[in-house]
């Protein structure tokens, strides 16, 4: 059967973060990961095409999606594989984004990410399975995706026990042991050590590995974020005022404060009346300018980025903080001082 | 909620200010919160830490 394999500029072998805002494309052949990918699968199936996107335009460009999307069903695939991204949030992101799409086009998709990886929720109802945390775990994640890529070529679901992960669609199923049993049986297997068995999962919140500390703030270019909802006067953006689905950046350059009566705050979940009266208290620019101007800060960047943080989804909120580290790093900041109401 | 490096400060709606002061104090407690979160970005830590600015 035929098989297209979805995967980054990285492993594709085209460059690193120089060449993440490269846009789709595609080859006839098993790339990168997808040759032993390949092997794995067996004579009975091929990898036709492989398609590949730098992450930044995957996840950061309108219409990337449509675009990968025609490339992979110029192919005509049985099934379409994407990853494994390990722990990479854009990666993960626009593999969890390319399966969402192929599902919803009708196509067999599934795609592979360690359970920390924000982009997991974004897979929908397409299938995804668990990698390792780095790329060192390549091995092990591949034999878990090309097990799982045979499942589904045999027309069969994906279950835990495929290693599969995120949110399972529920169905109406008859058990043989009746609630009761199974409840009793969860009690026991809790008594006994296990405290992972349930039959119904909760939200994870997960852990986030601090980023390293800067050496010297006198030598970083710093960013400013805030999900106070502080937006120009007028709101030209439309910034929800809760349940934000997006994010919005306004330049600061020039200025040496926030202007009292130029900006507001549009956050529906306080009194806006002090963010108002003095904007500086939600986005400090008026003493980062000074302590720039003293040499302790190296630099501001250029513009500030700012969401409505009330009721806001953990998805969309995981989706915000990828996208400001990918931007922040490639504004050639280092730092990002986020102020939260 | 995960944030790995926090800088405590005195109320939501004015994150970096404190309405409660003069305009001259209130501009120097805003200066102390963000020498506060240089020293708490160039701080090692390994887990969510919180960092306190002293009132004075």
């Amino acid at each position: 059967m035929r098989v297209v394999h979805y995967i980054n500029q990285f492993f594709a072998g085209v460059g690193g973060e120089d060449s993440a805002a490269t846009g789709p494309a595609s080859t006839p052949e098993a790339k990168g990961p997808g040759r032993k990918l390949a092997n794995l699968l067996g004579p009975d199936h091929q990898i036709v095409a492989t398609v590949w996107c730098g992450d930044d335009y995957a996840v950061g460009t309108a219409g990337a999606m449509d675009e990968i999307l025609t490339l992979i069903q110029a192919a005509e695939p049985d099934l379409v594989i994407a990853g494994p991204a390990f722990t990479s949030g854009r990666y993960g992101l626009a593999c969890a984004r390319v399966v969402a799409a192929a599902t919803a086009a009708g196509l067999n998709a599934v795609a592979c990410m360690h359970p920390d990886n924000p982009g997991l929720d974004e897979a929908g109802a397409a299938p995804v399975v668990a990698s390792g945390e780095v790329a060192r775990s390549m091995g092990p994640s591949l034999d878990t995706l090309a097990g799982a890529a045979r499942t589904l070529l045999l027309g069969a679901e994906l279950t835990v026990d495929d290693g599969r992960i995120g949110r399972l669609p529920r169905r109406s199923v008859l058990d043989e042991a009746n609630a009761a049993t199974r409840a009793v049986d969860l009690v026991l297997a809790r008594l006994a050590g296990d405290r992972d068995a349930t039959e119904v999962p909760l939200p994870r919140f997960d852990q986030v590995t601090p980023a390293a500390p800067v050496d010297d703030p006198s030598a970083v270019t710093f960013a400013f974020v805030t999900e106070g909802g502080l937006v120009p006067d007028a709101n030209p953006g439309g910034l929800e005022s809760a349940r934000a689905t997006r994010w919005l950046r306004y330049p600061i350059e020039d200025m040496s404060r926030m202007e009292t009566g130029e900006w507001r705050s549009v956050h529906g979940g306080f009194s806006t009346v002090f963010a108002n009266a003095d904007p500086n208290r939600i986005l400090p620019l008026d003493v980062a300018r000074e302590l720039e101007g003293e040499g302790r800060i190296g630099a501001l960047m250029a513009e500030y980025f700012v969401t409505t943080g009330n009721g806001t989804s953990v998805a969309n909120a995981r989706r915000f903080g990828v996208e400001w580290a990918a931007d922040i790093r490639r504004s050639g900041a280092r730092a990002a001082i986020l102020t939260a109401t | 909620m995960g944030a790995p490096r926090i800088v405590r400060t005195r109320g939501i709606p004015y994150p970096a200010g404190d309405p409660s002061l003069s305009p001259e104090d209130e501009h120097a407690w805003r200066r102390r919160l963000v020498e506060q979160g240089l020293a708490a970005v160039s701080t090692h830590v390994s887990q969510p830490t919180v960092f306190e600015v002293s009132a004075e």
